[in-house]
């Protein structure tokens, strides 16, 4: 099974069905959409798209997005989604780096797109969109094109399992994003572990919340239409906004998926006991820890879906899960296990050597199996480092995950590889650190990193920045620490700066700082 | 504040010298704790106790290594008191 043969046999099965629908009330069929896309293929193929190219997206969500992602895999390339709300210079970097042979671009987007793609000295052929809504601007567009110059059907390629399907680009610690390849194999194990596990039906209402360079959408997208689903296309603008309860609600959305933080501000600000989300049956999140205040909260207004905690880089997709009990005891404090390795991988747990550890003992949680990546797009030396094996055996993906596996057989996270160390046999969060930083009154950032120590074994050292004045006093900070962490985390250098340096995605550059303290 | 006899203030100087570089020596007060807050870890504790020993002449057993006789300025100075 191949992605776009779901689409062609919903379209098949199903044609009259609706297959997208956007929240402005659009709607496009399955067989509608199958046509669109076919043109779309055709129209790539006349630009010169070839099976094993890569076919670049900038396009908000929408119908038209969803056409782009199916007509892109029927010429046999690897889509290439941007965030259509990054800054240029990163998806022109993206874009040249996997040197797309096409982009699908919105108006809005093409100057700054070819600036950019101009500067890396790439000249993909290009495709413009005047805009978004219904897959209508997509459709002007190919019947520009064809009034110009009639594209010749071309025939939906006959990918193999193993042949890149997508690339999505995630940051990386060195501050350029890497391109986690992923086939098609690596999507369809991953969309019928999905069909067991949630048992789509046609009846179901899936949202597309996540932006389609997520790896959420992959669910979201192949699982409605493998099903014969309708995919309700959440634009960007209400996808962040509490007033998005209003839209689960009218749409009657059965599936819903996203990350926790949507959630937790839908429970606090949502006014969800307002309305009828009897169709709402299941609520599935993944990406960051939910906190457990607000998932208790969740579910007493939400009482009767079932909700699933998905755990899983880029790089696996969901490789753990776990079905919240219900309801929850009020007085749980801690966040949700990530739960059992789905029934399509494996995994096991590793300590800081490379070898397993005992049962029951914490360590890193590593990942083989049929929805695990390749790797990354030219990165030969990252790509090797990730992957941990144990003699002939197929190798695992390493995830950078600290676990450790509980009574029930569940996993629980733990943190960060890189940011939990040892010292003197004490565990450190490094984030622990830090947050009792910013609890300090004339702390404006703190970044905690650590350091091997000849003598001290982990030297923590804390950089911070104040909010007046230039620093402040040792013996007050390091008393002020004591006070609300354990003294042996307690860190064993301070270093002021007027503000801490960042990467270009704005957030700390802690190679910068450990580099620093090195020195 | 009592008056900080000097070998009060040669702890002190030792002390804001090898652990709290940059800090304003008007913190560090003979009842400031240290061993609690982290000021002096294990190691600083050691380096401490073999300045004591060489400063002051003196022997610091191993029981005496301490929170209860290392805490503050005032703890360590009554520490070296009793051993000359």
């Amino acid at each position: 099974m191949i992605l776009h043969q779901y689409l062609d046999d919903a379209a098949r099965k199903w044609p009259d069905k609706v297959a997208v629908q956007e929240a402005g009330g659009s709607s496009i069929t399955y067989r509608e959409l199958r046509g669109l896309s076919d043109r779309l293929r055709d129209r790539l193929v006349k630009l010169g798209v070839r099976p094993g190219d890569r076919v670049g997206f900038w396009i908000r969500k929408s119908i038209e997005g969803v056409a782009t992602i199916f007509g892109a895999l029927k010429t046999g390339a690897a889509y290439v989604p941007v965030d259509p709300s990054a800054p240029a210079t990163r998806n022109g970097y993206i874009l040249s780096d996997c040197a797309v042979a096409a982009v699908v671009v919105e108006s809005r987007f093409k100057a700054a797109l070819l600036s950019e793609l101009s500067g890396h000295g790439a000249q993909p052929a290009i495709l413009t969109i005047d805009g978004i809504g219904g897959g209508v601007h997509l459709r002007a567009a190919l019947d520009e094109e064809d009034r110009r110059a009639k594209a010749p059907p071309a025939k939906t390629a006959v990918s193999q399992p193993d042949d890149l399907a997508y690339i999505l680009y995630t940051s990386g610690s060195t501050g350029k994003p890497k391109g986690v390849i992923l086939t098609h194999r690596n999507a369809v194990s991953f969309v019928e572990w999905c069909s067991e596990t949630f048992a789509p039906t046609l009846e179901d209402r899936f949202s597309s919340h996540a932006p389609f360079h997520f790896d959420l959408s992959i669910l979201d997208i192949y699982t409605c239409v493998k099903h014969g689903a309708t995919l309700v296309v959440v634009g960007e603008e209400i996808g962040k906004k509490p007033e998005l309860a209003q839209l689960i609600a009218d749409m009657k959305i059965t599936v819903w998926y996203s990350a926790p933080s949507i959630l937790s501000l839908m429970a606090q600000y949502g006014k969800l006991e307002s309305r009828n989300y009897a169709s709402l049956r299941l609520v599935l999140f993944a990406g960051e820890v939910f906190p457990i205040t607000h998932l208790k909260s969740l579910v007493r207004q939400w009482p009767h879906p079932r909700y699933f905690n998905l755990y899983g880089p880029t790089e696996t997709n969901v490789c753990t899960w776990y079905e919240v009990p219900k309801p929850i005891p009020d007085d749980r404090a801690e966040p949700m296990p990530i739960g059992r390795v789905c029934s399509h991988l494996e995994g096991v747990v590793i300590d800081a050597e490379g070898k397993t550890v005992a049962k029951g003992a914490e360590g890193e949680l590593c990942i083989r199996g049929a929805g695990v990546t390749q790797g990354y797009w030219n990165l030969p030396e990252q790509t090797r480092n990730s992957f941990v094996t144990f003699g002939a055996a197929p190798a695992y993906y390493r995830t950078g995950d600290v676990v450790v596996e509980e009574g029930g057989g569940n996993f629980r996270y733990l943190g960060r590889k890189d940011r939990m160390i040892k010292k003197r046999g004490f565990r450190i969060e490094l984030g622990e650190i830090e947050a009792c930083l910013y609890r300090h009154p004339g702390i404006r950032e703190a970044a905690a990193i650590a350091l091997p120590d000849d003598v001290l074994g982990m030297k923590v050292y804390a950089h911070v920045s104040c909010k007046e004045g230039n620093r402040l006093s040792l013996i007050e900070l390091k008393t002020f620490c004591s006070e609300h962490i354990p003294v042996y985390m307690v860190p064993d250098v301070f270093t002021f700066h007027p503000v801490l340096p960042k990467t270009s995605t704005d957030k700390v550059d802690y190679q910068t700082l450990k580099a620093r303290s090195q020195a | 504040m009592a008056d900080q006899s000097p070998a009060m203030n040669v702890v002190k100087s030792f002390i804001l010298k090898e652990f709290l570089p940059g800090e304003d020596p008007a913190n560090l007060m003979p009842t400031t704790p240290l061993m609690s807050t982290g000021i002096l870890d294990s190691l600083a504790t050691l380096k401490l106790i073999s300045f004591l020993e060489q400063e002051f002449d003196i022997q610091i057993e191993a029981h005496e290594a301490d929170e209860e006789h290392l805490e503050t300025l005032e703890a360590i100075c009554k520490l070296v008191d009793s051993k000359r």
